[in-house]
């Protein structure tokens, strides 16, 4: 049922006002911290000030006494036994014998006002037993660093590796050495990136209220509040079935905000408060020591490549830390890292290492950037020692559908050519460039993602609809998902509600991530609304007496399908909305699935930077994104999606970054030294979206939300280099690191 | 702590609140008043969600205390829109798709009206300049600005 | 029904699989395939259970129940999701 490209839609393509623009831009709109209920508690967290420690003793005693305090918790609250996962995920949540970063949760107290609590707070005592840290990854993976976790490796480590590698990976194809050997040139290089993080606006919050049965509800701000639900019940031991979790609008995730940080504290502090409601609210510089962040990295990539441009090996070892848990996403950035080239051989390894550092969460498109900053920088300077065009040798190397992908499988169909080709034709790359300018291009690539997805649809008594989703609104999807089932409806934009729900109200959800809210959410709504449909004409064949197969769907009403069927005159939506209750009640529909067919995205970035040789700093003169959306549903959140994917890339490349003191705790923990890009640092971004449809969706979309951030990270590197010759291997690329490299290259 | 009896205008209407001393306007105007329209991004001046008028001054809320606001006037985003009709800004932002999560949104407006209260032909530059005080994570800035250059461009009577 | 199915894994795995980096198993459906490979390559079941992607020629295939044809090409990755 797949649309071709000419296929002109009547909504899909369109750029109307987004539902809930009305109550976003009048302070309506309620978020994470705006909810209150009778009865509420606040709340406030001890946190360690230590890297790493470990806990001799936590006395509450003077905050218990303190007048207002209705509860306080410590780890001996939470119940024991758990492994796995769940055991990692109550760890985080709060300390047990040892404190591992920075910030890590030791004790929690609710009382009657925010003040009450942070004064409670201060009265917990807690003696700490100070132990030796590390915080960089190359420190990390050595054999003799402080051990962050014992037996936390799982099966994929082979014996005799460092104490603090968790998982092991190694994966490739074709002979490597043989295609080094077929090169003119071979180059390895070693690059790192620090961990950075999501920086949403928004700080978590969350209101949950526990009562003694084990019965309990959350209010929440999350990218998916199913994984709340399990999360949470998960490090309680509750019933999932009796946590009802309501998400609020979201101010940000970008991936931050798919897992639990303070969470469970709510709903432990509401059932020892005898079952009050307890609001958590993370200030700013909680949010940077204990939520998110990225994982940092340390990588050596080897190319070969012809005197003509042609790639012949590759080899990239790539070694992450995400603080002190496993999950850094070493994997997706070496599967990422090759992916927009055609690779006859290759070979991948990558080690997810511990560090005394906060647990990373996702962020956009995980892994990719790193992969793509270390791969597209060595091309870029394999292309220059070359004196080859770097866009010609993409292309060149390029790879199609039916390719085998460097990390294993076919490719299905992609579009990285027509984004090439649109890269190439852009009248930015005609720009004149002036002295201490230059010109930095790269693509970046990520998978998409799938994933439990449950929708319903009903039809009102007036034929308008409403959708009940569970993929909460981050970016618009509200607007694009009722285009897509109004247009399937055969209805007008506005008579479709969608509605982001609560758990009790769907089948299980996995959050909007992964850039699955429009493709995922937006295909079941298509499919519930073709359920719907064939509810209405089997209504419409019963009135006229025919068969239902001889009545068809167009425009938004039932007709018989052919001379053949009779002549009767359509029946409008409305008309047989009006008639439900008489004529089987009523109309709806749903569904269930993991929706199959996702489509994968590449984008191509080229920027131009001036430099400053007098202080060292970067200014983006012009910034183009060009990336393929598959269709775009309604293209300004498309395009809103390249220009925050591509900004949030420009902050990681210039200026953000975690900074360690020799005491291992985090010393920039508020925004005005975690900097993220303001207004006065950038131009407009200019984006072209490229369509080349998906033929696993309806409306042939790809998800947008991930790849934007990719590029950024080597384009700008590429372009200091265009701009004053020096070549910078480690983010961020901050005035003072490209002063100390025009330093040196004096 | 004892509390201090605060009466002040908000968005044109008298109130009254009592006030902890360490409270920021901020957490007055949100947990005393119910106005959770405006934001707390940060709580030490630097994200700008906070943004509010005092006696017509753009401010960070969350870098006032609320027995500051005794006797003065305070313009938040829920008195933006006057008898209804959406002020121009607003409009803008929702045509432009300025907002993606809506988050800073409330600060990015009251912000910027303050700007196009005192300059209705404000530069591209001008405007990134005066809304970096506010920090949005989405949108990349590009659109937020065109909004605001555009609703500028109504104020004065041109067609958009 | 089943038939002949070759399951390519990522090369580290390769020490629960004496050394073959591409396995032939029989099976009919992903469930099977997985079942197969953990009942010949015992090691490999703690990696199964935490969650892989299974990849069909050139298709993610997320439903256990869903047929493997004759003769494909089975890829395991590291299980994808996002941010
Ligand atoms: S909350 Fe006031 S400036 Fe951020
Ligand atoms: S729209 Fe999300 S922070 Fe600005």
């Amino acid at each position: 049922m797949a649309k071709d490209g000419l296929t002109e839609f009547r909504l899909v393509g369109t750029r109307p006002d987004r539902p809930d623009g009305l109550d976003k831009v009048t302070g309506r709109a309620r978020y994470g911290a705006d909810i209150s209920a009778p009865g509420m508690l606040w709340a406030a967290v001890v946190r360690s000030p230590h890297a790493h420690a470990r806990i001799v003793k936590i006395d509450t005693s003077k905050a218990e006494a303190l007048d207002g305090v209705k509860a306080v918790i410590t780890r001996a609250d939470f119940p024991e036994g758990l492994t796995g996962e769940a055991w990692n995920l109550q760890e985080n949540t709060m300390a047990g014998d040892r404190a591992l970063y920075d910030g890590h949760a030791v004790a929690a107290v609710a009382a009657t006002s925010a003040f009450v609590a942070q004064d409670a707070a201060r009265l917990i005592e807690v003696e700490y037993e100070v132990l030796p840290h590390v915080i960089d990854v190359d420190d990390a993976i050595k054999p003799d660093a402080p051990v962050i976790r014992e037996g936390a490796a799982d099966a994929t480590v082979p014996e005799g590796m460092p104490p603090n590698v968790v998982r092991y990976m190694e994966f490739g194809h074709g002979d490597v050495e043989a295609g080094f050997g077929a090169a003119d040139l071979v180059m390895e290089k070693t690059y790192k990136t620090e961990a950075t993080h999501q920086g949403y606006i928004e700080p978590h919050a969350c209101m949950g209220q526990m009562g003694e049965d084990g019965r309990g509800e959350m209010w929440v701000c999350t990218q998916g509040h199913w994984f709340i639900r399990k999360m949470c019940t998960d490090v309680l031991g509750l019933d999932p079935a009796q946590l009802r979790v309501t998400p609020s609008e979201i101010g940000g995730g970008f991936g931050g905000k798919t897992t639990i940080f303070m969470e469970p504290l709510s709903l432990a502090l509401s059932k020892k408060a005898g079952g009050r409601p307890v609001k958590v609210v993370m200030t700013r510089s909680e949010v940077l020591r204990a939520t998110g962040p990225t994982a940092s990295a340390s990588m050596d990539v080897k190319i070969g490549m012809t005197k003509d441009g042609q790639i012949t090996a590759g080899r990239a070892e790539f070694r992450m830390q995400g603080g002190a848990f496993p999950g850094a996403p070493v994997d997706f950035a070496l599967m990422c890292g090759f992916a927009a080239y055609k690779m006859p051989a290759v070979e991948h390894i990558g080690y997810d290492v511990l560090a005394n550092r906060p647990r990373a969460a996702a962020y956009r498109a995980p892994g990719s950037p790193m992969g793509a900053f270390a791969v597209e920088s060595l091309v870029d300077e394999m292309c220059r020692e070359l004196g080859l065009d770097p866009l010609e040798v993409r292309l060149k190397n390029a790879v199609h559908e039916g390719d085998k992908a460097s990390y294993g499988p076919k490719f299905g169909s992609i579009g990285l050519e027509e984004v090439l080709q649109a890269t190439k034709a852009h009248p930015n790359l005609l720009a004149e460039l002036g002295p201490n300018q230059g010109r930095g291009m790269a693509s970046g690539y990520w998978f998409n993602h799938s994933g439990d997805t449950s929708v319903s649809l009903a039809i009102s008594e007036d034929g308008t609809a409403q959708v009940s989703v569970g993929t909460p609104d981050i970016g618009g999807s509200r607007a694009s998902i009722a285009l897509m089932t109004a247009e399937t409806l055969g209805i007008d934009y506005e008579d479709v509600r969608v509605n982001v729900v609560e758990t009790g109200a769907l089948g299980v959800n996995e959050p909007t991530h992964g850039s699955r809210a429009t493709f995922a959410s937006g295909k079941a709504a298509v499919m519930a609304a073709e359920q719907a449909i064939g509810e209405m004409c089997r209504r419409a064949a019963a009135k006229w007496g025919i068969d239902p197969e001889a009545v068809e769907w167009v425009d938004g009403a039932a007709q018989p399908a052919g001379p053949n069927a009779g002549k009767f005159p359509p029946m409008t939506i409305a008309e047989i909305a009006a008639k439900m209750s008489s004529t089987g009640g009523p109309i709806a529909g749903h569904h269930e699935s993991v929706p199959e067919g996702v489509g994968a995205s590449f984008g191509t970035h080229v920027v131009d930077v001036e430099v400053d040789p007098e202080t060292g700093r970067t200014t983006i003169l012009r910034y183009l994104v060009v990336q393929d959306a598959g269709r775009a549903i309604h293209p300004a959140y498309v395009e809103g999606q390249y220009q925050g994917g591509a900004v949030q890339g420009i902050g990681w490349a210039l200026n953000e970054a975690y900074i360690y003191g020799e005491d291992g705790r985090l010393q920039n923990t508020v925004f005005l030294d975690y900097r993220i890009p303001v207004a006065s640092d950038l131009p407009m971004i200019d984006t072209v979206i490229v369509e080349v449809p998906n033929p696993g969706h309806p409306y042939g979309v790809r998800g947008v939300g991930e790849t934007g951030i990719t590029p950024p990270l080597p384009a700008i590197a590429n372009a200091i280099h265009d701009a004053v010759g020096v070549r910078l291997r480690s983010l961020p690329m901050s005035p003072p690191a490209v002063l100390a490299a025009l330093k040196a290259k004096e | 702590m004892s509390k201090t009896h605060v009466t002040t205008k908000v968005n044109g209407d008298t109130v009254e609140f009592l006030a902890d001393p360490r409270a920021s306007l901020l957490d007055c105007l949100r947990d005393n008043l119910g106005l959770t329209g405006t934001k707390e991004g940060c709580g030490t001046g630097d994200c700008g969600a906070c943004s509010v008028t005092l006696d017509g001054t753009l401010v960070c809320s969350c870098l006032v205390l609320g027995v500051e606001a005794e006797g003065r006037e305070i313009g938040t985003i829920e008195g933006m829109a006057e008898d209804k009709e959406l002020h121009p800004l607003q409009r803008k932002f929702i045509e432009h798709a300025a907002l993606q999560c809506g988050f800073c949104t409330p600060g990015f407006l009251v912000a910027a009206k303050a700007l196009l209260d005192q300059n209705q032909n404000p530069t591209e530059e001008e405007v990134r300049y005066w809304l970096a005080g506010n920090l949005c994570r989405c949108t990349g800035y590009d659109k937020i600005i065109r909004a605001v250059m555009d609703a500028a461009a109504e104020l004065r009577g041109e067609a958009a | 029904m089943s038939g002949a199915v070759s399951v390519h894994l990522w090369s580290s795995l390769t020490r629960f699989t004496d050394g073959a980096r591409v396995v032939a198993v029989e099976a009919g459906t992903v469930g099977q395939v997985l079942e197969a490979l953990s009942g010949a390559y015992p090691g490999l079941e703690p990696i199964l259970e935490a969650g892989v992607s299974v990849v069909i020629d050139d298709e993610l295939v997320t439903d256990h129940h869903s047929a493997v044809p004759e003769g494909a090409e089975v890829y395991l990755m590291q299980r994808i999701k996002g941010g």
